[in-house]
């Protein structure tokens, strides 16, 4: 079976979006609430290697890519979720992959998104007193 | 094999500097408890940059990221844009950046025995690596232009030709670098001092590299077997011969004896591609003029690990969005499970075994957990780095 | 003793500030140390301190987390001190300029006395422009 195979019968209807524009390349959009199991799945039962976190502001929504490498199988997994722009939000993964309290720090305080249950949602990169609410990786939206 | 041992005081070139601090550690006694890791003070919005560049020159500007792997970042991109694309570069190019990446391992190995060296009081390991890693930049010149920022990849290949009497040029130089660097190797391998000194200390096990997505040289130096050359093939890395260097026990030692039997692997792999390309002719540049909408990842084996790029197009001649993600972001992080539980006296080799940009190693800062107080600053934690060594030197007759 | 007079009699105490530098600069003044270049045979020592220091040596763009540690350093650091800076980055922040991070470029944040440019300068143009520096003074 081939990963993204596995994925589909692993996760089911969860699966709202399945694409691999090449053989190496997953992307799987999940609904937030769906992302702990596909982390789970993704990174225990098929032990891929976490890699990192990205965000992007698309004008409409911020998308949140959870980038895993399957090394052995030269695969990438990018599991995708939208967030609200105006209240982004999400479960924090920190308690499960530790590695992930830092990159949600740095979503934090460049796009703006809140990670539920995160231990210490400060600045990771910018000084203390960068004004509040200034996310430097949102784009620049009329009235916005 | 018989080697000196000189403690020669250079003036500290870590200054202590008292605030802002990046890295804070809280002790017991002399036992680490807990570490903080505040960044930022590198943070100069490089992915934000490059949403208003154009595609050939953000190869440019993410050279810049780090000067040490100046080439890494590029490659990822390159990498990561020729995914979007589902090109590969002609196979002239190929071998081309398989021996300027390589190059970029020797140097950067080098350059880290030099300051782990430093660290521990061998101040002769320090000038002696940084001085055999002196025609390693003199061969980036000759080939480039610049002995740092080489500026040589481009997307869809490479931006210079390497000529045929350069690859000759070129081995000259490897030939004599290698017989140093097997000094090196031996010195460091054979030194009981050095053994005593790092066998054991700040293990990180497999589960751990698994918790933090570790990467590179402290990944492989606790047996955990992942290398991006083999496991994604890309460059000229499936095309020449060369082995994957692991190690078991997890420790500071074994960090850096995967690094210096990775410089043996890095002279093959180099002299094969310079042997592929000599005599023949080839394009080097698949001339990508367009990148239409999509997004790409790509990833690259830098001397620390794993470089990771993420880019995004709508078809215009600038990313929509340009993730970058260094070794060192994972790897850094490790100090929580390799530092704590250890003496103050092994957290500056502790650190530098991860080889974190140099910058980051600069501050840390030591704070007693029960009275709050700063007890170490880093100059501190050199000086008392230094005094271990020289007491197991001491209890070993040596 | 003045600068001058220690510049002629003694030798010049440098301290390095990495005010978010990529970490090139940073290891082309230490190449400066190593045998190769040996600085020290211009009567040139790094310190650990800015309070011991008459040059200092900054590199990097100076981004924000950064400005106060930099206005710090210059203040603890005795006058009359000169300052320098060393690469392209603190001289005018190349491509960072417009970075949302860029507190820079240095003489914004600190009177700079000399500007060696390059990316990286190469060790001999970072001893060029401390030479010619001592020549000023002598």
């Amino acid at each position: 079976m081939t990963v993204a195979e596995q994925l589909k019968e692993a996760l089911g209807n969860r699966v709202m979006r399945l694409e691999t524009p090449n053989p190496k390349r997953v992307y799987l959009t999940v609904s937030p609430e769906d992302l702990v199991e596909a982390v789970r799945f993704v990174w225990q039962v098929l032990d891929a290697r976490y890699v990192i976190v990205s965000g992007v502001d698309t004008g409409s929504q911020i998308e949140l890519l959870y980038h895993f490498s399957i090394d052995r199988k030269d695969t990438f997994v990018s599991l995708r979720v939208f967030l609200d722009r105006n209240r982004p939000e999400i479960v924090s993964l920190s308690s499960l992959i530790p590695a992930t309290e830092w990159i949600e720090r740095e979503i934090w305080e460049l796009l703006g998104v809140t990670f539920t249950g995160h231990p210490n949602l400060t600045h990771l990169l910018l000084a203390d007193d960068w004004p509040e609410g200034n996310y430097p990786l949102r784009k620049k939206t009329d009235g916005a | 094999m018989a080697h000196k041992r000189v403690v020669i005081p250079i003036g500290p070139f870590h200054p202590l500097i008292e605030e802002p601090e990046y890295f804070a550690l809280s002790c017991e006694g002399e036992t680490v408890v807990d570490v903080e890791w505040q960044a930022g003070c590198m943070h100069r919005g490089i992915e934000k940059v490059s949403e208003s560049l154009h595609w050939d020159q953000v190869t440019f500007a993410v050279e810049r990221i780090c000067g040490i792997c100046s080439t890494s970042h590029p490659i990822a991109y390159c990498n990561a844009v020729e995914d979007l694309l589902g090109i590969e570069p002609p196979v002239r190019a190929r071998y081309i950046r398989s021996i300027i990446c390589e190059l970029e391992r020797l140097h950067s190995h080098l350059l880290w025995v030099g300051l782990a060296g430093h660290f521990l009081g061998y101040n002769t390991v320090f000038m002696w690596a940084w001085k055999y890693r002196e025609p390693i930049l003199d061969a980036f010149e000759l080939v480039t232009g610049n002995r740092q920022h080489y500026a040589m990849m481009k997307v869809g290949g490479v931006r210079r030709d390497i000529d045929d009497e350069d690859t000759l040029r070129l081995k000259k130089i490897l030939g004599e670098a290698q017989g140093k660097i097997e000094m090196l190797t031996a010195a460091v391998l054979d030194d009981p001092v050095l053994a005593a000194r790092l066998k054991g200390v700040g293990v990180l096990t497999p589960e751990d590299i698994k918790n933090y997505g570790a990467v590179g040289p402290t990944a492989r130096a606790s047996g955990v077997d992942i290398d991006v050359r083999r496991d994604s093939p890309y460059a000229a890395y499936p095309l020449v011969e060369w082995d994957v260097i692991t190690a078991s026990a997890g420790d500071v030692f074994d960090k850096a004896v995967v690094r210096l039997l990775e410089c043996r692997e890095s002279i093959r792999i180099i002299e094969q591609c310079l042997d592929a390309i000599r005599g023949q002719k080839g394009e080097i540049d698949a001339k990508v003029r367009e990148i239409p909408p999509g997004e790409g990842i790509g990833h690259h084996e830098a001397p620390r690990g794993e470089v990771f790029h993420y880019v995004r197009s709508d078809g215009t001649n600038r990313p929509v969005r340009h993730k970058i993600r260094a070794p060192s972001f994972v790897n850094i992080p490790t100090f929580r499970a390799s530092c704590i539980g250890q003496t103050v006296s092994d957290v500056a080799i502790i650190l530098a075994a991860v080889d974190p940009c140099y910058c980051c190693t600069e501050r840390i800062q030591v704070y007693n957990r029960k009275t709050g107080t700063k007890e170490f600053g880093f100059d501190d934690l050199l000086r008392l780095s230094r005094e271990k060594t020289q007491r197991i030197a001491r209890e070993m007759g040596t | 003793m003045g600068l001058r007079e220690k510049a002629l009699k003694k030798s010049l105490w440098v301290y390095h500030v990495g005010a978010s530098p990529c970490n090139n600069c940073d290891i082309e003044i230490l190449d400066c140390l190593t045998p190769r270049y040996d600085i020290e045979r211009f009567g040139m020592v790094l310190v650990g301190s800015p309070r011991h220091a008459d040059v200092l040596l900054v590199t990097g763009i100076v981004n924000r987390k950064c400005v106060l540690r930099v206005k710090t350093v210059y203040e603890q650091t005795p006058k009359p001190c000169v300052v320098v800076a060393v690469g392209s980055c603190p001289c005018s922040g190349v491509l960072f300029r417009d970075s949302y991070n860029m507190a820079g470029p240095l003489d914004r944040i600190i009177p700079v006395d000399i500007y060696i440019p390059g990316c990286p300068p190469k060790p001999e143009a970072i001893i060029a422009g401390i030479a010619s520096l001592l020549e000023k003074m002598r």
